[in-house]
């Protein structure tokens, strides 16, 4: 069975396919990528970039891979992988619901970005991965952690800014550190958990090639559209094909960075085209159905694995909340948010479970109950857990701690006892 | 060529521990510092000659010492790697990682395209898997492209993940002034990293300097900035039978007093060290005995060495390269307010570059950096101020 993998580059569709398609149309074509282009309201400044995008060669994708496997009546999932995809989209999801609330009632606070809506990509790619993998995300990192096996307590704990919390309250919404689950991170700035994901897997490399260990590690990096745009996303994109690393590259494509459009601001939106300009395969997947991205997510892996080196995955999904909890969301139109919330990965996951009998509707709501259970215990967890102590504040600056310095009495500063109260003169 | 010999005429008191003889005209112009790609490679041949010579005086160029504390590093820990443009093939651009593609081989000495951004990001992301790279920026300058890397993803993670991801990467490269390179090319980055929690930034001045803090950059748990100057690289100094052992390491954080005085304190760092202890002489001709005190380590900064010699000495001038405010000068000054007011017999004299991108005629560079002259007048002006 022919994957969008198997050919060598350009990788994006199978030769019957490309036969098939006409390069150029004139209007929009059936594929789900350019779907929400068909919103009643575009404002006219659109419209031109939606006739230039239109104008392209529809995108190949893995449904056509799926369809396939559907026709032939063999299951993408057993019973317990669907069950454990199905428990962690709910937590997710729940997750960040209750973070709304939080925040709303004044214990979370700064910035915080939710994930509802794009739970599919996470799910499908993280729970592909060991425990030694890694992981590296950007500020919208609450359901990457969970996913990864942070648990929801630490989390939340992390979100309250208490000191039970996975970064002991130092790091916050934006900045989920977890060593014992290989997550490196939580980058506030676009763009910069790319090479820091791109070094992780170059440290699986070497570690295989000069340390001779047996190293298998791959590194997922899950940035968004916005990125794309970015210099350091493309300095990736070479380095990683140079030097043949086993990264993952995800681009979680929900159409909006903040309240720019996409495809107001790049000048070709199809961004998994970028992947075969560097020299490697570049695929296009439905964001919104946990199993596509799980079968584009697994000849990733493999590949990654083999030491074929790395991918750029599109995933086309989207975001039901606002860029962050203070953001007013008022520039994207109803229209296409209700197009996406039809779409919605946990009610296409049940039904696909329900109707393949594989659980039934009682085992799922078993497993929501048991999540929400979850959540709240969290909650009251996080609300009981202590505010991180004074001596906290000038502690884990330096690993080694004499780099504060020498002090006027002219011992290192970290022999004080004093000075990790806060007591002493900094 | 004749720009660099007129230089060469115009600088006063700028004598080197080296004879003449061990040099021939090429080594004279690197060692004045400033030459350009194309005179560069052409003297290639000229440095690995003068290198040899080194029998019997011990003494070390720091640009040896730089290459041999990498070196012996790499050595004693596979998890050691270097990387940066034209590290490998190309021997270094300023040749400090001399043979060491030969010798380690290119899993372990990466030439990376020209891409500050991600090669310093992939330093930093190898960092936190537990590896430890040396990235090299060919000069400091370029490090501002990838100065989101150095600050947020390397010196915050340790506290932004309470513990548990430190990161153990050295970044190096010349910093500050060379000769003639310009104003995208001669900005001096001490203080703006020295003003980042998280950062150790080190500046060595001679061999022994070189060889000890770099050895104690690249074993540091920390991520330190390491600013090396590039018209001290040929310069030689003599170098203790200690500092060749391969585990000599200075210690980070402490500044060496290189010249013991009573009446004014002259504190600085990096290439300035030279001049003010030109100064120092020339001081001592008219009978002012001037304490020069190598700073070495300019976070964590050594107010305690500081301080304890402003109380012996009471008069204080302070000298850097770099732009004047908010500069390493203005911190030293406001540590000795703080701290030792009352000793105070004049106001702390504050030596900096000038105030202005750096120009290119050779005059004006001249005028825009302090010279040996500045730092007598300021030293006298200190002295005979309370009179």
């Amino acid at each position: 069975m022919a994957t969008s993998f198997s050919a060598t580059l350009p990788l994006h569709g199978s030769q019957e396919n490309r036969l098939l398609l006409p390069p150029i149309r004139l209007a929009p074509p059936p594929s789900s990528f350019l779907g929400f282009t068909r919103s009643l309201t575009i404002p006219s400044s659109r419209r031109l970039y939606h006739a230039h995008a239109a104008r392209r060669s529809p995108v190949v994708g893995v449904q056509e891979v799926v369809k396939e496997k559907k026709v032939t009546n063999s299951l993408l999932i057993t019973k317990e992988e669907g069950l454990v995809l199905y428990e962690d989209m709910i937590l997710g999801r729940s997750f960040e619901d209750m973070c709304a609330q939080m925040y709303y009632r004044g214990k979370m606070f700064g910035f915080v970005h939710l994930y509802n809506g794009q739970e599919a990509v996470s799910t499908g790619f993280i729970k592909l991965l060991t425990q030694s993998d890694s992981v590296v995300s950007t500020y919208r990192d609450h359901v990457h952690a969970l996913s990864k096996g942070v648990s929801a307590r630490a989390v939340m704990s992390e979100l309250f800014g208490k000191v039970t919390g996975c970064c002991r309250g130092q790091g916050g919404s934006m900045h989920m550190f977890s060593k014992e689950h290989n997550m490196l991170g939580g980058f506030a700035f676009i763009g910069e958990g790319i090479p820091v994901a791109t070094g992780a897997a170059f440290t699986s490399k070497y570690k295989r090639e000069v340390l001779k260990q047996d190293c298998e590690d791959v590194t997922v990096a899950f940035f968004g559209d916005g990125t794309c745009n970015n210099g350091q996303f493309y300095e990736c994109l070479n380095m990683a094909a140079l030097y043949k690393l086993p990264i993952i590259f995800v681009v979680e494509n929900n159409l909006w960075a903040i309240g720019m459009s996409h495809l107001r601001s790049t000048s070709d939106p199809e961004i998994w085209k970028k992947g075969p300009a560097f020299g490697m395969p570049g695929v296009h997947v439905d964001g919104m159905d946990v199993l596509k991205v799980r079968e584009v997510a697994k000849e990733a892996v493999t590949r990654a694995r083999r030491g074929e080196g790395p991918t750029l995955v599109e995933c086309e999904t989207y975001r039901f909340r606002g860029h962050s909890l203070a953001d007013p969301d008022e520039l994207r139109d109803a229209a296409e948010k209700a197009k996406y919330a039809a779409r919605d990965p946990i009610t296409a996951l049940k039904k696909y479970l329900v109707e393949n009998k594989l659980a039934s509707e009682g085992e799922l709501k078993t497993i929501e109950k048991k999540i929400d259970e979850l959540v709240e215990e969290a909650v009251e967890f996080a609300d009981a857990s202590p505010q991180p102590g004074r001596s906290q504040l000038l502690e884990n600056v330096f690993a080694d701690p004499k780099g504060f310095g020498i002090g006027p009495d002219g011992r290192y500063r970290c022999e004080d006892p004093k000075f990790t109260q806060g007591t002493a003169q900094v | 060529m004749i720009r660099l010999l007129d230089l060469r005429s115009e600088k006063s008191g700028y004598c080197f521990p080296v004879s003449e003889k061990m040099w021939g005209i090429l080594g004279r112009r690197a060692v004045d510092g400033g030459f350009s790609a194309s005179s560069f490679r052409r003297m290639r041949s000229g440095l690995v000659s003068a290198r040899s010579y080194a029998a019997g005086s011990k003494e070390m160029t720091v640009r040896d010492a730089l290459n041999s504390a990498i070196d012996e590093e790499m050595s004693a820990d596979p998890k050691v790697f270097v990387m940066g443009e034209e590290v490998g093939q190309y021997q270094g651009a300023y040749k400090i990682t001399k043979g060491l593609l030969e010798k380690y081989g290119p899993e372990r000495v990466y030439d990376t395209p020209i891409t500050e951004a991600g090669f310093t990001g992939i330093g930093v992301g190898a960092a936190y898997a537990g590896l430890k790279p040396v990235v090299e920026f060919m000069t400091f300058n370029f490090s501002m492209q990838a100065i989101d890397h150095i600050i947020n993803s390397a010196a915050k993670s340790n506290y932004m993940s309470a513990g548990q991801i430190n990161v153990p990467i050295v970044f190096r490269g010349p910093n500050g002034a060379a000769a003639g390179v310009g104003a995208q090319h001669s900005q001096c980055y001490a203080a703006w990293y020295a003003s980042v929690p998280g950062l150790k930034v080190l500046a060595p001045y001679s061999a022994e300097d070189a060889r000890g803090l770099l050895k104690a950059a690249i074993r540091d748990p920390d991520p330190v900035v390491f600013l090396e100057n590039e018209l001290l690289y040929g310069e030689s100094f003599p170098i203790s039978e200690e500092a060749l052992d391969s585990s000599f390491c200075l210690p980070i954080g402490k500044a060496k007093i290189e010249r013991e005085g009573k009446d004014v304190t002259i504190t600085t760092f990096s290439k300035m060290v030279g001049f003010a202890l030109k100064a120092a002489e020339k001081l001592a001709e008219e009978g002012i005995s001037a304490e020069v005190i190598n700073l070495r380590s300019i976070r964590p900064l050594d107010r305690a060495t500081i301080n304890a010699s402003v109380r012996k000495t009471s008069r204080l001038v302070t000298v850097e390269e770099g732009f004047p405010q908010h500069g390493v000068c203005a911190e030293i000054c406001a540590s000795v307010v703080e701290e030792s007011f009352s000793y105070l017999d004049a106001p702390v004299e504050r030596i900096a570059g000038a105030d202005v991108p750096m120009p290119y005629a050779a005059n004006l560079e001249r005028l825009a950096l302090p010279q040996v002259e500045d730092i007598v007048r300021a030293a006298k002006r200190a002295c005979f101020r309370s009179k």
